[in-house]
């Protein structure tokens, strides 16, 4: 596997923000009630994430390291500061439903953390695919959740699509019991916790499903190394 | 030669922060005029939603009294009251009260009042009630709010101004009785501020109430 291939295989799955890293778990339960909302912050911290890697990639050989974590900490809320001015600016109804998790990007530990770990170490290329793909993934996580928790706590999917689509998408939403009671438990925050967990659990049990039919399939060099003894 | 490396990050850092503050001030400014648009417009339409725009021909948003009754508005900052009048003649008051008492904490509301003292409408505003039990105060999850339609102090006794399941005339919602107590409370009082006011405030014109600070 080349090494670009292995950044996105990161992001998106092994070392998920969302699912193992567990970062940025404050915003992650707090806003995906529904699935705009979440694609609403997977979109923005998508942004962040992508332009602060690139950013930090590019001065990287000009910082000294005493100064580097105030000068991320700079760069990563200028560029937050920049998206929240501009989504309230164009995503008006988005942003007053979002609120105060937009400027709380800023402490979401992922995109320092990738600054740190990965941009401060790697060319600009990599860098902006890590953060793609980190963001990407921790944004399927978030419309993940928010799709779940939408369907059993109101019976809707895509409900409000109107603040991010425009109007156009206010009958996009779909209903899909009739006079449904609603399940209040999915749209309070434990319905949050336990539908992350769900979550994780099923990433796991994929994982392990894996693991027993790599067992039980040997790979040809093992064969290799057999036939040798 | 030992403060060389300290001076340079300095620079350095300080070089950044300049760029940061220039890129976010220059967004700032290329994004005020529009933001300052948005907000204009969801105030409109919810001042719309209760008092519909053919019902007045003057300015809304200039028409505006500041007024502090910390007893009767529920806060001790001055609330801006929107005068709609047509042809010069006053047509209904909107009053921007707050419920200090909610299950969390403030709940901002829009009482809006036809100058005979009957509501022309409410609607919330913000407020932080539990999703699910409490935000049925929304107009968009459910049609409580318009019970208050018509609704006067003379149509409406006084003791009638309370949920059902302290003696009134309002339904409550199931799992949630504070949070409309709080709103049938502030919206009655609000009414009552109406009526000790209703001269004063139409004569008031804005620049007077400025001229008063």
């Amino acid at each position: 596997m080349n090494p670009f291939q292995n950044i996105v295989r990161d992001g998106l799955w092994t070392n998920n923000v969302g699912l193992v890293q567990l970062l940025g778990l404050c915003p992650l339960l707090a806003v995906t009630a529904t699935f705009i909302n979440g694609l609403g912050l997977g979109l923005a911290t998508l942004i962040t994430l992508v332009a602060s890697n690139v950013t930090v990639s590019m001065i990287r050989k000009l910082v000294r390291p005493e100064v580097r974590i105030p000068l991320f900490v700079l760069v990563i809320a200028s560029i937050v500061t920049i998206i929240e001015l501009s989504m309230s600016a164009w995503f008006y109804e988005l942003y007053k439903v979002l609120g105060i998790f937009i400027p709380l990007i800023v402490t979401n530990c992922s995109i320092i953390g990738r600054a740190e770990a990965f941009a401060s170490k790697n060319t600009v290329g990599r860098s902006f695919l890590d953060g793609f793909s980190m963001g990407l993934g921790f944004l399927l996580v978030l419309v993940a959740l928010g799709t779940l928790r939408e369907i059993i706590g109101q019976g809707t999917l895509f409900s409000q699509a109107h603040l991010m689509f425009g109007e156009a998408a206010r009958s996009m939403t779909i209903h899909f019991v009739d006079s449904y009671n609603g399940f209040l438990l999915a749209v309070l925050p434990p319905g949050a916790f336990i539908g992350l967990g769900l979550l994780i659990a099923m990433k796991n049990l994929v994982d392990r499903r894996r693991e027993t039919r790599a067992k039980l399939i040997p790979a040809p060099a093992d064969q290799a190394a057999q036939a040798t003894n | 030669m030992l403060y060389r490396p300290v001076f340079i990050s300095a620079i350095f850092l300080l070089m950044f922060a300049v760029i940061g503050s220039g890129l976010v001030a220059y967004t700032f400014d290329s994004t005020e005029e529009r933001i300052a648009e948005n907000q204009r417009r969801a105030l409109l339409n919810s001042l719309n939603e209760l008092v519909p725009s053919d019902r007045y021909d003057n300015n809304i948003f200039s028409d505006i009294l500041m007024v502090s009754e910390p007893e009767l508005l529920g806060t001790d900052e001055p609330v801006p009251v929107y005068r709609a009048r047509k042809g010069g003649w006053p047509v209904a008051a909107v009053l921007s009260p707050v419920a200090p008492d909610g299950y969390n904490g403030n709940i901002r509301l829009l009482v809006a009042v036809n100058l005979d003292g009957t509501l022309a409408g409410v609607r919330v505003v913000q407020h932080r009630e539990t999703p699910g039990l409490g935000d049925g105060i929304e107009a968009r999850r459910s049609d409580w709010i318009l019970g208050f339609d018509g609704k006067s102090l003379s149509n409406t006794a006084t003791k009638e101004w309370q949920v059902k399941r302290d003696g009134g005339g309002f339904d409550q919602f199931t799992g949630a009785t504070i949070t409309p107590r709080a709103v049938v409370k502030t919206v009655h009082k609000a009414l009552v501020y109406f009526r000790t006011h209703r001269q004063s405030m139409f004569e008031q014109s804005p620049e007077e109430t400025a001229a008063d600070k």
